[in-house]
Formats: C-alpha cells, structure tokens, sequence
C-alpha cells in the first residue's frame, strides 16, 4: 500500500472513530466539532476540484458555500413559517426534508458557478483570483443589503431538517450522515480524477495548448469543473448551516473563501485526502490556541507562513514524502 | 436633483477614485513588474493610518504624520518584501495568496496587539478644514478638494517616474521581460524591493489621508483591498493608466449610483421599499460594471496579458 | 441509549443527594474579543468581571471565549459551554445577528441567557422566551428617545439616515414611532461605508432643520467626521452608540455638543453609580462606557438572584431575576412582561473635560419607557 494511501485510510478512520469515542465517553460537544470538521472538509474537496485539479485559484468559493446555506434556511423558515416560497405560475412550497435541500443546494450553487465561472473563466492567473473574489463580495453585500432573509441578522431555523428514518437532531446521527456524505463524495472526486475527463482537465493545467492541439476545449473543461467544483462546496453550505441551525451573510464573506482555501493548501493542494486532514488540523488548532490567546490569530498567521514557505505539499505531502507528486 | 447636487457628487465621486488610485497602484505595479498577487496591500494602507495617528498625536504636525505613514509602509513593505515575499516570486499564486492571507491575519492582530482595540483619533489640520465655495454657489470641503489635487498629483508624478526616469524604464523592462533585465546586469533583487516598498508608501498615504475623515481602526484595509482589485480588473493588469481610469470609474459610478438608484427607484414603487432596493441594488453596481467590462474586454481597458 | 439515561439518572440521584449547595453556578460568556468590533466585548467582559470580583463570591465559575464577531463561531461556542462545559447561564453577546443565531437554541435547550447587549425586536416580541432577559434595552428604545427629545426641541423636518441591515431598519422605525414631524429625506446606507460625502451633499440639499443618524462603530467616527467638516451646520441627535467613551476619543472635535440618547451616563447621581465609575477608573485605568456599564448591571442582576435562589431551580431563580433587586448604576431598573428593561433614557450633551471628551447629562428624554413589542409577547 502506498504510504499515502495509509495515511488516507488512517484519516477516514480516524474521523469516524473520534465521534464514536466521543459518544461514549458522552462528550457531545466533541461530536459537533468532529460533524464541522467533515462539513468543512467537504467544501474544501470541492474547492480542490478546481484548484487541485483544474489549477483554478478560486478565491469565491464563500458564494457557492452561502448559497448552499441560503438554499437551506430559505426552504426551510418557508416550511417553518407555513408561507409558501412561491403561489403562481405554480405552487412552491418550502421544505424540512434534507435530501430535498441538498437537491436544491446543489442545482442553485451550480447554476451560479456556471454563471461566475462563465465569466471569470474568460481570464486566468491573478485576474481569475481578483474576479472571483469580487464575485464573491457581490454576493455578500446582496445578502445583507436584501431584506427578505433576515438581511444582516441571517436566518434561524429552531428544528434541524429531518432525513427519513433519522433523528437529526441526535448530534451522532447527524454526524453520520455528514460523514457519509463526505466519504461518497471523495469516492467521487477520486473517481472524477481518474475519468477521461479529469485527466484532461489536469494536462488543461499543466499545458492548455497541448490540450487545444488534440480538439478539447479548455474553456469548456475547466467550465464544468468549476461547476463540479462549486455545486459540492454548495452541498457543504447546507450541512453547515443545518449544523448550526443558522445562515446568514457571513457565510459569503471572503475570509470564508480564504478558510476553505486554507484547508485545502494545508493539507495538501490535489491531494484526495488534503482538505480532511486540513480541517481538522485547522478546527483543532482554533480551540487549541484560541483558548491561550485572544491574539491567536498571529500564531495562525505564522503558522500558516511556515507551512507556505517550508513545508510544500502541506501535511499529506510532507507525510507521504515525495514518492507521488500529482503536478 | 438639481444640477449644484449633481456636481458635488461627481466631485465626491472623483475623490473618492483618485483616493482607490493611490491603493491600487501600487498592487497594479507589484503585479505587473513581479508577477504577484498581494492580499497583504490592504494592510499596508491601515498601517499608514496608524502610523499617522500615532505621529499625529505625538507632534500634532500633520505633514509630518503624513510623512510617518509613508515611511512605515514603506518599511513594512521592504520588510515582508525582503523575508517573505522574495520567496513566493517562482511559486504559483496559490501559495502567494495563501501566504499574503497569513500576513494579513498576522498585521491585523498585530496592530491590535500594539494600538489597542479601540479606533485612533487622526483629525484634518486647522489650515484645511471647513468647506469653501466653488464658483456656481457649491459649498465643497477644502480637504476633499486637496485629496482630489494630490491624487492627480501623484498619478502625474508617477507617469513622469516610469515614462522618464531611469527606474521607471527598469519597471517596464522588468514588465516585458524578467529574466532580460537581470541579464543585462540589472539589480533585480533591488529593483523589486524598491517597487515593492514604492506600493506600500502609495498604500500607506492613502491610509493616512483617508484616515483623518474616516475612522483609524483594524480591518479599515480589506474592504480597500477588494476595490482596488476590482479597479485592476477594470483597469487592465500593470497597467497605470488603467488603474487610473479604473479608480475613477469606480468611484464615480459607486457614489452615483447610490444617490441616483434609489431616486430612480422612488418614481415607479412606494419610498420605503424604493429606498431599500435602490441601495441593494447600489451596493452591487461595481460589481456588475466589472462583468459587462470583462465582457466587453476580458483583459480590462488598457491590459494586454490575460 | 437506555443503559445511558439510568447511568444518567443515577448520577443526578447521587449528585442532588451529596451537593446540595457546593456545585459552584456556571456562567458561559461569549463576547467578541478580537477584531474590528473587540472595544465592546471587552468592555462588557470587564464591566462584568468587575463586579464578580466585587462581590467576591467563590461559587460561581465564568467561562469567557472570543466569538471573533462570527456567527458560526457564536453558536459552535454556545454548543460547547452547553454540551461541554454545563454552564447555567449565558451571557455577552454584542451583536444582534450573533444573539439571533445563539439566543433561540440556548434557550430551547433550558438555559438563562441574559444579554448585555444586543436586543433584537424579534426577541423581545413573538420570540420571547421565559429564560431570556436583556439587561440593556430593546435596539429600538435609544432610538425612541432620539425621537421624543427630537419633538421636545422643535425639530420640525429631520434627515435620517442608517445603515442597510435590520439593526439600521428597526432605528428608522424607532425614530419615527415617536418623531412627530416632516422626513427631509431618508436615507440606507452601505453597512461598513465609510465615505458620507454624499449622503452630507443631500443633507445639505434637502432642507432639513435637523439630522438623526445610526452609524455604529467606525462609519459614525466617519460620518461625524466628515459631518463638521462640511460646514451644514444643523443640529445632530442619535443614540449614545457614536458617542460612548471608548469611541469618543477617536471623533474628538466633531462630536463636541452633540445630542444623543442614553440609559446611562457617568453622571447619573446614585450611590451605586458613584462606587461603579470609580472602582472601574481603578481597576482598569479608563473611563468606563456604556457597555461596562450593561456588564456590570447583568453580572450584578445574575448575582442578586444567586443569593435568592438555586439556579437549579429554574422557577425560583426566574423569579429572582425577574424581581431584578440589585442597585443599578443607571437608578431605577425593572422588567416588563417580556423581560426587557423598563428605565429611563436621558439625553446627553458631548463636553470636554480637561484632555478628555466625555458626556453629561441634559435632561430625560423618555421617563419609564417600555418597548414596543411587549405586547406581542405570550409571557
């Protein structure tokens, strides 16, 4: 076995083990922790899409994040408060059933990253960054500015959404469903990696004209990439905002993009497992040095510096050594 | 509206872009001459205004702050030049966004750390204070019309730099063709460090003079930061004439339209409900102004690389 | 599950039979710490602490965390000193859209939340809850103020303006539920604008006779700023949020005789009040603000039910907070059927005082006042 692929394995156990632990040892708050962690990690696997994969420094990723989250309070303080979301042309009612949510999430974040891909994708290199950025803060300043959800204060939604046969509200259970869909979805992304697809969106980063000469569009790749991309970090943005039972415009703002992105680069850029591995580290060095600091934010700072300029390749890099480089 | 409104806030608006030029030219150089993206530019603006304030309250001399707060950016800016930036030159943007994220996290709290938590008291000296009366019975304060004056000042003086002088060919060179110039003997290690420090005193002046009519506080600079991108994006990469227009535009288009929408709104919906879709809508507008530029012309007005 | 809840039931049967009074009580306070918003948190959190160790109770443990000013951040740590940490109180949240997300779930899960700031209408109205009192004020009583004093001093055709977000709507709302004459002009800004040159330019253009403005943190250093700067010259009123200590120093000048609405003052003549401004000038070496003062008032409220009653005892120790028999620093303080503050709110004039710019107290602007929402809650 690879020795990445032990450290991947080690991972996927380990945050499944944590919670069970945890609720033994009737801790539940460490479940909640462990719950963000996967949400977070899950965002961050679609944010390696286009990043890892495609070579697309998306700086935006807050607005499929927000989107996913407003997807879920918006259906569910319709169902809550009985008012339906829409009466003509046709009848739309909202929704406390997850699977319903993450359908529609997944189709808005979607649709949005076709329209901010569509454009963005016209340029490349700090233009892309800046634009997505930008992108992203049109969303922010939409949603706080719109008074309809709640504007600034967000949304709160007092039950967390029901899944068939399962109590979501248990904090174990909840877990579970997160988790499950953390590791379908790496199952995926590991699929997609390997597809004809995928391999050609990884020579579209490596050299677009080779690319070009054998008759594939980069534009179109890197497109449905960023599609890819930003429907699996909408898809985080619901969960998310069911584990805390609350949405609102923070979830847009750019030092959301720039966490996510912080996980995945911590972990490991194009790593499979490098956004799971980056969360957690990440998750449990705010409640370490948060507790000894109000200044934490400085060790962060240096942290994330040294890791920047000395350790490449991030944790799973710097653990698997340099047997497998994926660029 | 009438015509005397209108034209004071064009003049707001003017002022407001040649303020977003001073900040964006200097990131639109670094990106051009070194090819790196910098988040960190913003913070560089908010220790200028510290570094004002602080001067400011210990002499109580204006000219003498200003002078501080470029000298601190400046400083700043040679110092993360010298130990961190250099590193990121051959690395890929990720990790010099990354890495600026990180500097950003670290000066902010940073200058929580040494100033406090509470905003800094910067003021506008007694000699230009109060307003004056422009010729058509406009009442415009002097400041603003001073910031407008230093603002054009130094977009000339900067033309002048890279079109006449010796540096400036160096920075277009560089722009052109990184590894010629250091093959024909130019420092290029000094050279980039000069431009970097360059930016951030730009950076730091427009903190300090923003700062003595808005507040001095942590955080003033990322909001700054995301309008100078969008100016570049407008603009064209590397480009100062870009920059220029771009601020410009922004500003005249962000301060238009945020009197003009909601106005236009209240002709055709009751006013409560014009107010608040006029100013959602207001909030949004440069953003949909960069779209229809990048539309138009993907590489921004007067950029030439993608 | 079930061999859990008997291990559970066990353990409460031992507890309750062996510690009847030695459990130390448990406060939770989240408040911001870090960031653009720290001076607040700060504040409460030494306001607070001030008077726990004034009161020098060794049976009460307070856990304090940083919420970075983050939604998210607010609820995960409410989830922990919940789950985690047992506490039996929570306390400190600054912000509105903060207490929203965290009030609601704290108190569904059988806590007291007694909040020093921030009192969202959506809280004190359909939303209220028997474990949730706000020892400050509903967000739009100071601005129910600014309008009754506007009325007292002949404003006839004011400007108004506040930022784009539900704390900037309910403000306009609160200003107008009491201001009885004409709008020159309504105005929503961008939240986190800091350039009003415009919005100055249609104060000047409009006519107006007075401007009313909610601008907190540093938009109002910005606006007031720019304000004396511009020479219109109209009268100013807005609640004491862009003129409280911590930030005053920062406006200077501009905001020198200045009106604006407060529940509390320094100056406020009662003994309570005298010991609070100068034990805290002591301990900390600064002038306390308005939102020491609410910490104080909330971790003296929390103590004065202590002493009466077991927090265990949830209806006990409601009632004792309800009774709310504790020596405010801002005099007379009790609370209505929604538990919300029922006080006065003075009007205060901006002065120097040697180096220093500080406030004093003109007059009441409203005597007793209640909000508005109490009506619409079932409690």
């Amino acid at each position: 076995m690879r020795r990445e692929s032990l450290i991947n394995v080690l991972l996927a156990a380990g945050l499944l083990g944590f919670p069970l632990w945890a609720y033994v040892m009737n801790e539940p708050f460490l479940i909640t922790l462990s719950t963000r962690v996967a949400i977070l990690a899950l965002a961050g696997v679609g944010l390696n899409i286009a990043l890892g994969l495609g070579g697309l420094v998306s700086l935006g990723h807050a607005a499929f994040f927000g989107i996913g989250g407003y997807a879920m309070g918006i259906l569910a303080s319709h169902a809550q408060s009985y008012a339906p979301l829409m009466e003509s042309p046709f009848l739309i009612e909202g929704t406390k059933s997850m699977p319903i949510i993450w359908l529609v999430a997944i189709i808005a974040s979607g649709l949005a990253a076709l329209m901010i891909g569509g454009l963005s994708l016209r340029t490349s290199g700090v233009y892309f960054i800046m634009i997505t950025l930008a992108f992203g803060q049109m969303f922010f300043y939409f949603s706080i500015s719109w008074p309809a959800y709640g504007g600034e204060d967000g949304l709160s939604i007092y039950v967390r959404n029901g899944f068939p046969g399962l109590n979501t509200l248990d904090p174990i259970q909840f877990f579970l469903i997160c988790y499950v869909l953390l590791v379908a979805v790496l199952f995926f992304a590991n699929r997609l990696a390997q597809s004809p697809f995928g391999l050609a969106l990884n020579a579209a980063r490596q050299n677009a004209m080779r690319v070009e000469t054998v008759g594939i569009t980069p534009y179109q790749l890197r497109l449905t990439g960023f599609v890819i991309s930003g429907m699996i970090t909408g898809l985080a943005g619901a969960l998310f905002a069911d584990l805390n039972r609350f949405v609102s415009p923070s979830m847009f703002s750019w030092q959301t993009s720039g966490e996510i992105m912080i996980f995945v680069i911590l972990g490991g850029t194009a790593r499979l497992f490098g956004p799971v591995a980056g969360a957690a580290v990440f998750i449990a060095l705010e409640h370490i040095l948060g507790g000894l600091s109000e200044f934490w934010h400085i060790y962060l700072g240096v942290l994330l510096l040294g890791i920047v300029l000395f350790a490449r390749g991030g944790i799973i890099g710097t653990l698997a050594g340099h047997e497998v480089r994926h660029d | 509206m009438s015509l005397i409104l209108l034209i004071e806030q064009i003049l707001n608006g003017l002022q407001f872009g040649v303020m977003l030029f001073l900040t964006a030219a200097g990131l639109t150089l670094v990106f051009g001459v070194m090819g790196l993206i910098n988040l960190a530019h913003g913070s560089l603006f908010m220790i200028g205004a510290f570094a004002a304030a602080a001067t400011a309250a210990a002499t109580g001399n204006f000219a003498l702050a200003l002078m501080a707060s470029m000298a601190a950016a400046a400083a700043a800016g040679a110092l993360i030049e010298v130990c961190v930036i250099r590193r990121l030159y051959d690395r890929d943007h990720l990790d010099q966004v990354l890495a600026t994220f990180a500097l950003i996290l670290i000066f902010s709290e940073g200058t929580r750390w040494m100033f406090g938590s509470f905003p800094l008291y910067l003021n506008i000296p007694e000699m230009l204070s109060g307003p004056i009366a422009l010729p058509g019975g406009i009442q415009y304060p002097l400041y603003r019309l001073t910031l407008i004056a230093i603002g054009l000042i130094i977009a000339l003086g900067l033309f002048l730099l890279i079109s006449r002088t010796r540096l400036g060919i160096q920075i277009r060179a560089g722009e052109s063709d990184r590894e010629m110039i250091a093959a024909l003997g130019v420092d290029i290690t000094r050279l980039y460090t000069i431009v970097f420090a360059l930016g951030a005193a730009l950076a730091g002046l427009a903190g300090a003079l923003i700062g003595a009519i808005q507040s001095v506080q942590v955080g003033m600079g990322e909001p700054v930061l995301i309008l100078a991108f969008v100016v570049i994006v407008i603009g064209g990469i590397g480009s100062i004439k870009g920059a220029l227009i771009g601020s410009l535009l922004v500003g005249v288009t962000n301060t238009l339209g945020a009197v003009l929408l909601p106005a236009t709104f209240k002709l055709i919906m009751e006013p409560a409900t014009a107010a608040t879709v006029g100013s959602s809508l207001a909030s949004m507008l440069i953003y949909i102004l960069m779209a229809i530029v990048l539309i138009v012309k993907p590489t921004g007005l007067f950029g030439v690389r993608v | 599950m079930k061999f859990k809840s008997i291990l559970l039931a066990a353990s409460v049967a031992a507890l309750s039979a062996t510690t009847a009074m030695a459990e130390p009580v448990k406060i939770g306070m989240i408040t911001t710490l870090s960031g653009g918003g720290a001076g607040l948190g700060i504040d409460v959190r030494d306001g607070f602490m001030l008077a726990m160790k004034q009161s020098d109770n060794s049976d009460i443990e307070v856990v304090i965390e940083d919420d970075q000013r983050k939604p998210d951040i607010a609820v995960q740590l409410a989830d922990r000193m919940i789950q985690s940490d047992k506490v039996d109180i929570l306390t400190g949240i600054i912000w509105s859209n903060l207490a929203m997300a965290v009030v609601p779930a704290a108190t569904a899960q059988g806590k007291f939340y007694l909040s020093p700031n921030a009192g969202p209408s959506a809280l004190a109205g359909k939303g209220c809850h028997k474990n949730y009192f706000n020892v400050a004020w509903q967000n739009d009583n100071l601005h129910e103020a600014a309008g009754a004093y506007a009325n007292s001093a002949g404003h006839k055709n004011s400007f108004i303006l506040a930022p784009n977000y539900p704390a900037g709507h309910d403000a306009l709302t609160g200003y107008k539920r009491q201001y009885g004459g004409e709008l020159a002009g309504e105005t929503y800004t961008k939240l986190g604008q800091k350039d009003y040159a415009s919005e100055i330019a249609q104060i000047r253009a409009s006519g107006a006779d007075s401007v009313f403005f909610f601008l907190p943190g540093g938009m109002g250093i910005s606006f007031l700023k720019q304000y004396a700067d511009s020479g219109v010259n109209l009268p100013v009123v807005g609640p004491a949020f862009s003129f409280d200590q911590g930030i005053l120093q920062a406006v200077g000048g501009a905001a020198m005789g200045v009106k604006n609405t407060s529940q509390w003052n320094k100056d406020i003549d009662n003994a309570a009040n005298a010991a609070f401004v100068e034990s805290f000038q002591a301990e900390y070496g600064r002038l306390p603000s308005l939102y020491a003062s609410q910490g104080f008032d909330t971790a003296n409220l929390i103590l004065s039910a202590i002493a009466k009653a077991d927090v265990n005892d949830q209806d006990a120790f409601r009632s004792a907070l309800e009774a709310a028999e504790f020596a405010s620093v801002r005099g007379d303080f009790k609370f209505g059927s929604n538990h919300h503050p029922i006080q006065d709110i003075y009007v205060r004039e901006v002065i120097q005082e040697g180096e220093v710019f500080t406030n004093k107290i003109l007059g009441v602007a409203l005597e007793d006042h209640a909000d508005a929402y109490a009506g619409d809650c079932n409690l």
